[in-house]
C-alpha cells in the first residue's frame, strides 16, 4: 500500500475533518449559502471508504456531535446522520472503490440524500420545517465536488508517505 | 445510533446538556474565529487602506451626529426626570426599567441557511445569559439561545420557531409576532378581524412575555389581508432591526442597576421612550 508512514494518517484525518468543519460555517457570498456542499459528510465518506481501519462509526459519531455544537443544532442530530453514512460507506468501500469517479459521485449522492433525510426527519419531529425545494441543493453541489475531493485527498494522503 | 437518539431526546426536552454543549462550544470557538478570519481581514484591510479624505469625512459626519444625539439626550434626561416625578405623583407602580447594555460583534459564520441564527463574540465570560434580548440601533433582533465561554448563538425574531408578544404603538392592540424564515418578515397571529390595525402601524415589544424589555420597536405593518370566513386577519410586518446587515449588536440586561452604563441604550434608541413621555406629562398637567 501507499501508506509508508501510518502514524501520520490520523493527524491528516483529524486536520481534514477540522478543515471541513470550518468550511461548513465559512460565510459564502450572496445567494450561495443554500448550495454549500456537505463538506464534513464528504470528507467522512472519503476516509471511511479509504481507511476504514482508522475512521469508523465512532469517529463519525464524534464528528457529528462537534458539528451539532458548531451549528447549534440539536445534540446528536448530525451524529446520527453521519453514523448512518459512515456505516454505509464502510460496508460498500470495497465495491465503490473500483467504480469510476463519476459513478462514485452518484453513490455519494445517494448517501447524502439519506444523510439529509435523517436531518430533515429530526427537524420534522421537532416541528422546524424548512423550505424543501432548496433543501436538497447541497446534495447536488456535493456530488459535483466529489471528484475534486477525491483528487485533493489523494494528493494529501500520498504527500506525507512520499517523504 | 441509540446513543444519539437518547441524546437528542434529552437535549430537546431538558436542559441537562447545556453545560456539555457550552464546554464543547468553548473548545470549538477557535473554529468559529478561523471561519470568520477571511471576512475580518478584508474588513481590516479596507479600514487600514481607506483614504484619508474618506476617514476625515466620516469623522466629521459622526461628530455632527454625536452632537445631535447629545442634544437629544439632554432633552431626554430632562424628560425622564420629569416622567419619574409625575409617575411618583400619580403613584404609578410602573417604572422605566434600568437597563445595561454591552456591544457585541457578530462573528462572520454561517449556520444553517434555513434557520435564522447568528453567533456573537460575547459569552458567559461577559455575563451573557440564555434568553437575553438582542437589539441593534433600529429595533429588536432576537434572543440568546446557546452560550459558551466566549461566544453565544442567538435566534432572530424572523426564525419560524420564534414568536413574541408585540403591541401596536398607536392603541396598544396586542398580537403574537411569529417569524417566517427566509422572507425576513414577521407574521402577526390571532388578530381578530375587527381589530383596529392599519398599514404602517408601528409595533413594539409589549414586555408581557417577561423576556423582552417593553417598548422596544420591532417592526412596521406592511400588509393586511382580510379573508372572508377566516376568524383572524393575516398580517405581515417588516422588522426594523437590520437582521442581516448589522455587524454590531447590543445585548441588554433588564432591571440591572448598572448605573453609568445605562446612558448607552438611550443614545442608540431614544425614540420609543421619548414618544410617550410628553403625552404622559400633558395628561398629568391637565
Amino acid at each position: 500500500m501507499l501508506m509508508s508512514n501510518p502514524s501520520a494518517q490520523p493527524v491528516k484525518i483529524i486536520l481534514s475533518i477540522l478543515l471541513a468543519m470550518i468550511l461548513s460555517i465559512l460565510p459564502l457570498p450572496g445567494g450561495l449559502e443554500p448550495y454549500r456542499p456537505e463538506w464534513v459528510a464528504l470528507i467522512l465518506i472519503y476516509w471511511t471508504r479509504t481507511l476504514p481501519a482508522y475512521t469508523g462509526i465512532g469517529v463519525a459519531w464524534c464528528t457529528g456531535l462537534l458539528l451539532d455544537v458548531l451549528h447549534s443544532a440539536l445534540l446528536g442530530q448530525h451524529a446520527l446522520a453521519l453514523c448512518v453514512i459512515a456505516y454505509l460507506s464502510m460496508r460498500t468501500h470495497l465495491l465503490v472503490r473500483v467504480y469510476p469517479v463519476f459513478q462514485q459521485a452518484i453513490v455519494v449522492g445517494l448517501m447524502l440524500v439519506l444523510y439529509q433525510s435523517v436531518i430533515l426527519w429530526v427537524n420534522g419531529v421537532l416541528g422546524e420545517d424548512s423550505d424543501t425545494t432548496l433543501y436538497w441543493a447541497p446534495t447536488l453541489s456535493s456530488m459535483l465536488f466529489w471528484p475534486v475531493i477525491v483528487m485533493i485527498m489523494r494528493l494529501v494522503r500520498r504527500d506525507l508517505s512520499a517523504q | 445510533m441509540v446513543i444519539s437518539i437518547i441524546l437528542m431526546t434529552v437535549d430537546h426536552h431538558t436542559s441537562h446538556l447545556n453545560s456539555t454543549r457550552a464546554l464543547l462550544g468553548t473548545a470549538l470557538y477557535p473554529l468559529h474565529l478561523l471561519a470568520s478570519l477571511p471576512s475580518d481581514s478584508t474588513n481590516w484591510a479596507s479600514i487600514t487602506f481607506a483614504e484619508r479624505r474618506l476617514l476625515l469625512e466620516q469623522n466629521h459626519r459622526l461628530g455632527t451626529r454625536n452632537l445631535l444625539l447629545q442634544e437629544k439626550l439632554l432633552k431626554f434626561s430632562y424628560l425622564q426626570e420629569e416622567n419619574s416625578r409625575l409617575r411618583e405623583l400619580l403613584d404609578s407602580t410602573r417604572r422605566l426599567p434600568n437597563e445595561r447594555v454591552l456591544i457585541a460583534e457578530l462573528l462572520a459564520v454561517d449556520l444553517d441557511p434555513f434557520k435564522q441564527r447568528i453567533v456573537i463574540n460575547k459569552g458567559t465570560r461577559d455575563g451573557v445569559y440564555i434568553g437575553q434580548p438582542l437589539v441593534d440601533a433600529r429595533g429588536l433582533l432576537g434572543q440568546i439561545t446557546h452560550i459558551t465561554l466566549a461566544s453565544a448563538t442567538a435566534i432572530l425574531i424572523t426564525d419560524p420557531s420564534h414568536s413574541l408578544l408585540v403591541q401596536v404603538d398607536r392603541n396598544g392592540q396586542r398580537a403574537l409576532a411569529e417569524g417566517t424564515g427566509g422572507s425576513k418578515k414577521l407574521k402577526l397571529l390571532y388578530v381578530p378581524t375587527n381589530a383596529d390595525i392599519r398599514l404602517g402601524d408601528v409595533l413594539s415589544t409589549s414586555g408581557l412575555d417577561g423576556r423582552y424589555p417593553s417598548e422596544y420597536p420591532v417592526g412596521k405593518v406592511t400588509n393586511i389581508v382580510r379573508q372572508p370566513g377566516d376568524a383572524f386577519l393575516s398580517i405581515e410586518a417588516q422588522p426594523f432591526g437590520q437582521l442581516d446587515q448589522s455587524r454590531e449588536v447590543l445585548l441588554i440586561w433588564i432591571n440591572d442597576t448598572g448605573g453609568l452604563l445605562n446612558l448607552e441604550p438611550e443614545v442608540d434608541d431614544p425614540e420609543p421612550v421619548i414618544d410617550d413621555t410628553p403625552q404622559e406629562s400633558e395628561h398629568a398637567d391637565e
